[in-house]
């Protein structure tokens, strides 16, 4: 009689993420969705000044071929005090640009867990969950959760002139009505 | 149909806040847990602390004594580990308590209209009339469908 086949143990899941900070806190996001990290001072030249009063966590775009990405800050976007960046995230497929304080260091998850039910407001936005590392808990943010779709609407409106004379035009015609 | 739906006599846990004592049903409660480190990030949820680990598990951290007793608890000496039907599943909360815990049996007597909303019922133990907290009301991002008290059983008023 064969004993039986002892199942092989499936490999845990695992995925290489950045640890980094934002006025002092460590935050993790998966490696997959940065696409670029480059230093601030290597984009001086290239940023876009914004002001728009109701959105503060973006103050600058970088044109990138045919479009604008917006440089969200990441202390205000998480309601953290400012702090000096250092770094930016360029991220993959996003129309995002993530001002860092600095990069704590690159490692991987084995395990992501639910944001537990009870928080309840932005962050459920703002995180895909939480994980633990060295005893540590850390929340992984979400990529797409930086700027909605509107937001990035307002901003393209703000920062593309075309997009403003179209938008003029289609006022002037509909009041012309 | 609820647990107080069905029962009137019921274990229930008793805790202490500061000077006064509540109750929960213990069916609600996983453990009870020494004070352990307590992890903060940036969140908007005022009414979470923070989250403990408990058996590889990330637990927030809810102060009800705010809304209790109408401050926050200066020494908290256990975590009481209570449980929320979430959906399919149980969600777990941690409810700082300022003193040791008691279980206790005693007949429940269902809370009034005009009782507050975190009043899910009445026990008397030794002389005392305790209030049986509503943790679904209590506590933030609740499922009001498992709540044993449905916002629903108000009596309408008509003008």
């Amino acid at each position: 009689m064969r004993p039986a086949a002892v199942p092989k143990p499936t490999p845990a899941r695992t995925e290489q993420i950045i640890l980094f900070r934002a006025s002092n806190q460590i935050f993790a996001i998966s490696s997959a969705s940065v696409q670029e990290v480059r230093s601030v001072d290597s984009l001086a030249g290239a940023a876009v000044e914004i002001s728009e009063a109701t959105l503060p966590k973006v103050r600058h775009a970088i044109r990138r071929t045919d479009r604008h990405l917006y440089v969200v800050n990441a202390p205000l976007h998480f309601g953290l005090r400012p702090t000096p960046a250092a770094l930016i995230f360029l991220l993959r497929q996003s129309r995002v640009a993530l001002l860092v304080d600095g990069i704590e260091k690159m490692t991987t998850m084995t395990r992501l867990q639910a944001l537990p039910a009870a928080f309840c407001h932005e962050e459920r936005t703002w995180y895909r969950g939480l994980t633990v590392l060295d005893q540590n808990v850390i929340p992984v943010v979400h990529p797409a959760g930086f700027l909605t779709p509107a937001e990035i609407s307002l901003l393209d409106a703000i920062t593309d002139p075309q997009s403003l004379l179209n938008a003029a035009g289609t006022a002037r015609a509909e009041l012309s009505l | 149909m609820t647990w107080l739906e069905q029962l009137d006599t019921c274990t229930c846990v008793l805790l202490r806040l500061g000077e006064r004592r509540f109750a929960l049903v213990a069916d609600q409660v996983a453990e009870l847990a020494a004070p352990s480190r307590i992890f903060r990030f940036a969140q908007k949820t005022p009414e979470i602390d923070g989250v403990i680990l408990r058996r590889g598990r990330v637990v927030p951290v809810c102060d009800i004594a705010e809304t209790l007793i109408g401050k926050k608890l200066t020494q908290r000496r256990f975590y009481l580990i209570a449980t929320r039907k979430q959906g399919q599943g149980l969600d777990w909360v941690a409810l700082p308590v300022s003193g040791e815990c008691e279980l206790i049996q005693a007949d429940l007597t269902p809370a009034g209209p005009s009782d507050s909303h975190h009043v899910a019922a009445w026990l008397s133990h030794q002389g005392e009339v305790i209030e049986v907290l509503n943790l679904y009301a209590l506590t933030p991002g609740a499922d009001p469908r498992h709540s044993p008290v449905s916002p629903t059983s108000a009596p309408e008023v008509h003008a």
